[in-house]
């Protein structure tokens, strides 16, 4: 039992210090707080109510019906009838509109053969956000194709995809837990064995009976019950904030999130041993974060990435968490529907922890 | 018995060769010294012997263990007090003191009693609840010494321990030290200060990795294959000057108004050819036959001044 006593004492030491440390101790609470209010509010996928410019070159029922639809969607706003392709392209460059929709004159016999575009819709490609929803509203004639039983109802399709406001907050704080989460336990454990290190503590700590196992785990304990607190605050916020509604359980959830804070943990506590300096471990931890937020599907849709980065995708912890929690949270999963992403998980985890035992010596060479 | 027997250590990073083939035999209950100018090896002769570095050659055994194959066992019967403050600035004395004992498994009962000895001795009561970090240098090192002492260790490897420490703090750390060596403990201790080298039962004077001279301080300065002069005129750098060019002359340092010389000791008469040297500059000179100390032990053992090590009057004052 010495061992656990060991343990025990290089965590509580851990915890003592990390209490003292005022600017540390508020980041566990102030990263989360911030971020998810941060991302809550400005990750919104939702784009609303841009003024465009119409040039309806056929002028018929069907057309009036089309302008209709797009107005009803409330992406945009018809602010303008245009009577020529110059008019409307003089509104676009003056920045009047910002979205341009041209119906060709021979709409009705173009959509029902579907060769060629019916409607044409013209954004600023500077503009990602308004590169989706033109995409979104170009898949208006296919869709209408797909949606057999109601031929014309596309529309009513697109709609239901941008219309509902909530729906980007739902989407994006479950995967938040992860991609916060991912920041904070990276960057707390990538300092931890540098940090010592720096400071002169780890000549004399490698010259005491604590053994690798014991000074990694007992560093790993206190932030594991951080990491669960982290989840705690952030999923509060999320419901209170953002109205997210959790349709699994919280067990499960919980389970879930522990092995993701382990999983990362073990690759801050081995960026700890690879980095010289606290400075080096930051870069490090830093290299680690753009991929997992860009890359673990939070962001993008993973399915869109093109399959290299699927692969790197699959090696970053935060691409299966963001599975399992909206699973969990959204669609109501438990983690034994989620086999596959639990087991990468895990032996991520695993694969780390040992690494990163294995590249302590209790040497200084 | 021995406490630490090291035959043929040599220790290269890369290109530099930091420790160059070193034979030791430090005796049990006795204050061994190192001593030499920084970057003579010192703490990485320190380091390989407490299991911290791998030798590249050679062996060392601590307390009876080989000390690259079982550098555990050695761990736990050793106390090492680093050169730098290496206890935790943001824990307080007691929690550094308790968080000692712990790792090294004393029972919570056992850690109350031995933390309490340990602070009533080092005259850490008043400084219990402060953190470590605002400690000043005196207390720093007291506060390193109670905790490497903490777990009863046969041996104690004290590398600097008094490089940022004031005088008074000094005397009275060296009274703990043979305290200690009274209850049984065996010290090493490196220092670049000669007159805490002088304090030691035995030294060895390190330079650029090797041993250049060893033994009881008293018998080495006895030994010394030089004889020192101290040289009193009213003009000493023209009579330093005078004596730098000669090739008898082995070694001229100032102290205050003298001249401290060593001159090759198989000169026969070193005091009437001195005077005879500078007699032109200085009618008034005055020359005196001194008896050796460790410094210029180590100028005649390595035959260079030792550049960063501090005579002791320098270092008293």
């Amino acid at each position: 039992m010495s061992w656990l006593v060991r343990l025990l004492s290089v965590a509580s030491k851990e915890t003592r210090q990390l209490l003292r440390d005022r600017v540390t101790f508020g980041l566990i609470v102030g990263i989360p707080a911030m971020q998810i209010v941060l991302f809550g509010y400005a990750i919104n996928f939702d784009v609303r109510d841009i003024d465009a410019v119409v040039l309806d070159q056929s002028r018929s029922s069907l057309s009036r019906q089309i302008v209709a639809d797009l107005s009803a969607t409330q992406v945009m706003n018809i602010a303008w009838q245009a009577d020529s392709e110059a008019e409307l392209a003089w509104r676009m460059r003056r920045g009047d509109a910002r979205i341009g929709v041209v119906i060709a004159q021979d709409v009705e016999r173009r959509l029902a053969d579907g060769s060629r575009a019916a409607v044409q819709i013209i954004t600023d490609g500077g503009q990602p956000s308004l590169q989706n929803v033109a995409q979104g509203l170009a898949a208006l004639p296919v869709l209408t194709r797909h949606g057999a039983a109601r031929p014309g109802q596309g529309v009513v399709e697109l709609r239901t995809e941008y219309n509902p406001g909530k729906r980007t907050a739902v989407q994006v704080v479950p995967a938040l837990v992860g991609t916060i989460l991912n920041i904070t336990m990276v960057i707390f454990t990538a300092g931890a064995i540098v940090r010592e290190r720096e400071r002169g503590n780890l000549e004399l700590l490698i010259t005491t009976p604590v053994s690798r196992g014991e000074l990694m785990a007992g560093k790993l304990l206190p932030y594991v019950v951080i990491g669960l607190i982290q989840t705690t605050l952030i999923l509060v916020i999320g419901h209170s904030l953002f109205a997210v509604p959790i349709a699994g359980s919280l067990v499960q959830l919980y389970l879930g999130a522990l092995l993701f804070i382990a999983a990362t943990l073990a690759l801050g506590l081995f960026i700890s041993t690879v980095a010289r300096t606290q400075f080096q471990a930051f870069q490090l931890a830093f290299m680690t974060m753009l991929p997992s937020i860009l890359m673990s599907g939070f962001v993008f849709p993973f399915e869109g990435m093109p399959v290299p980065a699927q692969w790197i995708a699959q090696v970053l912890p935060l691409t299966h968490f963001v599975e399992i929690v909206r699973g969990i949270v959204l669609r109501g999963a438990e983690l034994g529907d989620m086999r596959a992403e639990v087991a990468k998980l895990l032996v991520f985890f695993v694969v780390m922890l040992v690494a990163a035992v294995l590249r302590f010596h209790k040497r200084l060479d | 018995m021995t406490a630490i027997v090291a035959r043929g250590l040599v220790r290269r990073f890369g290109e530099v060769v930091a420790v160059d083939g070193i034979d030791l035999d430090v005796p049990e209950r006795q204050i061994y010294g190192f001593l030499g100018p920084n970057g003579s090896g010192k703490s990485t002769a320190f380091r390989m012997i407490c299991g911290l570095l791998l030798p590249t050659e050679g062996s060392v055994t601590v307390l009876g263990h080989d000390a690259r194959k079982e550098p555990e066992k050695v761990r736990r019967r050793i106390g090492y007090m680093t050169q730098r403050f290496s206890l935790w600035e943001d824990l307080t004395v007691r929690e550094n003191l308790g968080f000692m004992c712990r790792v090294f498994g004393m029972s919570r009962r056992d850690t109350h009693s031995r933390i309490a000895e340990r602070i009533r001795e080092y005259q850490l009561e008043d400084l219990e609840r402060r953190f470590a970090g605002t400690l000043s240098g005196g207390q720093k090192q007291r506060l390193a010494l109670a905790a490497a002492t903490l777990h009863g260790p046969d041996l104690l490897l004290l590398d600097e321990p008094t490089s940022a420490v004031d005088p008074q703090s000094r005397r009275d750390f060296w009274e703990k030290l043979f305290e200690l060596v009274a209850g049984g403990t065996t010290i090493l201790v490196s220092t670049h200060y000669m007159d805490e080298a002088e304090r030691c039962h035995r030294v060895a004077i390190l330079d650029r990795g090797r041993i250049a001279a060893e033994g009881p301080p008293r018998q080495l300065a006895r030994d010394i294959d030089a004889t020192v002069l101290e040289v009193e005129c009213g003009n000493l750098p023209a009579a330093r000057r005078r004596l730098a060019g000669e090739r008898w002359v082995r070694s001229v340092a100032q102290l205050g108004n003298r001249l401290h010389v060593l001159v090759a000791r198989d000169e026969p008469e070193p005091m009437e050819r001195l005077r005879a040297l500078v007699l032109g500059d200085c009618p008034d000179v005055q020359v005196e036959r001194v008896a050796a100390n460790l410094e210029d032990v180590f100028v005649a053992a390595t035959g260079r001044r030792a550049a960063s090590t501090v005579p002791a009057q320098e270092a008293a004052a």
